[in-house]
């Protein structure tokens, strides 16, 4: 990525995600898209797939939005999104209308890893110029806490209990990341709530790409009531998932693989803080045996490995 | 005189006269209205209006982007983004394609966007069939679209070149779905009359004035409304709608005008001293009924036709104008109301418009020609000699007539 933005007095005074939307006290994603707005600027227009975001930023007649913005449905975001940017296209080019506005998609982990899967992957393999940003608070928290295909290992849902015989959900994250990475798209990054500056400049160069093709950067962004923490954790909770080496910063750009602070320093195992500073301060993973938690260490290193022969072949 | 003028008007506009199906007569519209997004994604039988689409596109012929999409899902949603941005758009799609987009029919509705979309009718799954009817059109009746059902690949060039004109109106702001038989229309060549495009695009100028995605001037478009205001929001659509049917007559007044030529929203075949009328939709069965019809004057019955030009919103009045003085009417639907009380859909809208104007007529209700099952014109003039017996005999049948099913 390219430094547009040193410290958080870099970024601009103006609120584009203004005050008043009616998201939970502590909620990641209304963090992670002040952020987005702030670093995109005005000059933007936002397609937003159905989710916590859209409830709670649009409710007629009010909105939250200072920037064009566009809900359609709940699985389809970016092929709207590849709607509008067609359209900013071909109008430009027949002297129609002169607007140069970028195209940013905002959609949760459901609406991405699960039912917009195939709209993503279509928006990609076409190449539009779209900044696709997922925000991943590892449910479906807009319906009231169901496990998505972001949701981790074990992790309680309502729709993967704790009960007797099954704890939590069965399943591991899918890699998302990997999906996207695999159509060879200019730019992919992980980004964390915790970390504005590097967030903020990832959405920058994400959105200077957009002449050559697709971009996507994926926003760790908790959830209090979905993740059972409370409410004044938010910050420090994601900022301890990458600090662990659950969720590690790093950019596709171009064909390249980097890690970025501080997870630059992650490949050695012994930088990381224990998974326990993390997973103890959520109720979600409060059922969790020692067995459980070798299990999901296990499954860290499994994907710190993959990494670094990522890092090793693409670096 | 009316007629020569019309005919030299014509002669001045007509540019060439091509062998066309209806799906490149629905092509060629496309083109000369200047589109500037089609999304596409193939199925049959709509899938060569895409592709003639696709080479107009590649040879330069038309300035659009054309969004080759993973799915009629998103189809339908690339081309509400873009109309969102200001565009001009076209899609195409048939049967399943039409059911897959149901969800975004709605909130292209709902959120007032002007898309125009053709659709060549066809039988539903499962069992899977690729042949005609006209039930994914029926599934869509309830979506918010205004609905338009041609008979001729001319029509079909010529109404979706209306479309535009309909559907961008400020008073409108509506989506059109211009349908015809599958395969049937599809793709049958017909000759047709295609206009030098500087006069289409003379009639069909842009509305750059309605709401659109733009950073000078930000709005937010698709919210999310509480039931304080859902209702109302949705009664402004539906009236919408209902009002759109005074601006479609007049676009059409303006287009036979304009082109020279005589479409209405409703078409009459012999009806003014009809006793006996056939009431329908589409190429195929509206054209063996106006046969039938033929035949039946010949042997000495009083027949007629009214074909439904406009389905949504229903010609109510224009309807039960032109069928209130019939003794006998039957209508024959290509599509299904399954476990409804007559299972002809159309027929349903033609009793309700009927009782809304305090008329009692004997009505019957025919399903003939699903999937394709071949109607023949004898079947249709062999419905008017039973209409002829009902009127003798005071008797009709009380439950739909299945025509041309195995028994």
């Amino acid at each position: 990525m390219k430094v547009y933005f040193r410290t958080i007095k870099d970024l601009p005074g103006e609120e584009y995600f203004g005050p008043g939307q009616l998201t939970c006290a502590g909620c990641g994603p209304s963090i992670a898209v002040r952020w987005l707005l702030k670093a995109a600027g005005p000059d933007v227009i936002v397609v937003n797939a159905t989710g916590c975001i859209e409830v709670t930023s649009t409710s007629y007649p009010y909105t939250a939005w200072s920037i064009p913005y566009l809900h359609v449905a709940f699985e389809n975001s970016a092929a709207a999104a590849s709607g509008v940017e067609s359209a900013i296209k071909v109008l430009r080019r027949k002297g129609i209308l002169d607007t140069k506005a970028r195209v940013m998609v905002i959609a949760g982990d459901g609406g991405t890893y699960d039912i917009g899967l195939q709209s993503l992957s279509g928006m990609l393999e076409r190449g539009h110029g779209v900044l696709y940003v997922l925000y991943d608070n590892e449910a479906y928290m807009n319906t009231g806490i169901q496990r998505s295909g972001g949701t981790p290992h074990f992790a309680w849902t309502t729709t993967s209990p704790v009960g007797s015989k099954l704890k939590g959900k069965v399943q591991r994250k899918k890699d998302i990341m990997s999906i996207v990475m695999a159509h060879h798209i200019p730019y992919a990054a992980t980004a964390n709530i915790a970390y504005p500056i590097d967030l903020a400049n990832k959405v920058k160069t994400a959105l200077e790409y957009l002449d050559e093709g697709p971009a996507f950067i994926h926003v760790l962004a908790p959830c209090p009531p979905g993740w059972r923490y409370p409410e004044e954790m938010t910050v420090e909770i994601a900022r301890l998932a990458t600090e662990t080496g659950y969720f590690p910063l790093y950019e596709w750009d171009h064909g390249k693989i980097r890690l970025n602070p501080p997870s630059n320093a992650h490949l050695d195992k012994s930088k990381r803080k224990p998974i326990t500073e993390y997973l103890k301060r959520q109720g979600r993973f409060a059922h969790l045996t020692e067995e459980d938690i070798k299990e999901i260490e296990k499954e860290i290193d499994e994907y710190w490995d993959y990494l670094s022969r990522l890092v090793k072949a693409f670096g | 005189m009316a007629v020569a003028k019309a005919l030299s008007v014509r002669e001045e506009l007509v540019k060439e006269r091509l062998g066309l199906t209806s799906n490149y007569a629905a092509a060629y519209a496309v083109k000369a209205v200047d589109v500037d997004v089609i999304a596409a994604y193939p199925i049959t039988p709509q899938t060569t209006i895409i592709e003639k689409l696709a080479e107009f596109v590649a040879n330069g012929e038309v300035d659009a982007e054309y969004i080759p999409v993973e799915s009629e899902h998103s189809a339908l949603s690339a081309v509400v983004g873009a109309s969102a941005a200001g565009a001009r758009v076209f899609t195409a799609t048939a049967a399943q394609g039409l059911e897959f987009m149901h969800e975004v029919l709605h909130i292209a509705s709902g959120l007032r966007l002007p898309i125009v979309m053709a659709v060549p009718g066809r039988a539903l799954s499962a069992p899977i069939s690729i042949h005609g009817d006209y039930q994914d059109i029926m599934n869509a009746r309830d979506s918010g679209w205004i609905m338009l059902i041609a008979s001729s690949a001319q029509e079909v060039y010529d109404s979706i070149i209306m479309a535009y004109r309909i559907a961008e109106d400020s008073r409108v702001l509506l989506p059109v779905m211009v349908s015809y038989d599958g395969f049937l229309m599809s793709h049958t060549t017909e000759p047709v009359e295609i206009y030098h495009e500087e006069y289409v695009r003379k009639f069909t100028p842009r509305n750059l004035s309605r709401y659109r995605l733009d950073p000078r001037s930000p709005i937010t478009i698709g919210v999310i409304a509480s039931p304080e205001w859902y209702y109302e929001i949705k009664y402004q659509a539906i009236h919408a709608l209902k009002e759109s049917k005074s601006v479609i007559k007049e676009i059409h007044g303006e287009f036979n005008k304009f082109f020279g030529t005589n479409y209405d929203i409703i078409e009459k075949y012999m009806v003014d001293d009809a006793d006996y009328v056939l009431i329908t939709y589409g190429g195929a069965s509206s054209g063996n009924a106006k046969e039938a019809a033929k035949r039946a004057r010949e042997r000495g019955l009083r027949a007629g036709v009214v074909r439904i030009r406009l389905f949504r919103p229903f010609p109510t009045e224009e309807l039960v104008n032109a069928i209130k003085d019939a003794k006998v009417i039957a209508v024959i639907d290509r599509a299904l109301t399954p476990g409804n009380t007559y299972e002809g859909p159309v027929f349903s809208d033609v009793i309700t418009a009927l009782y809304s104007s305090g008329v009692e007529k004997p009505v019957v209700s025919v399903v003939h020609g699903i999937s394709q099952r071949t109607m023949l014109a004898d079947d249709f003039y062999n419905l008017y000699k039973m209409l002829d017996e009902y009127a003798k005999t005071g008797e009709y049948p009380r439950r739909t007539v299945f025509m041309g099913l195995r028994t």
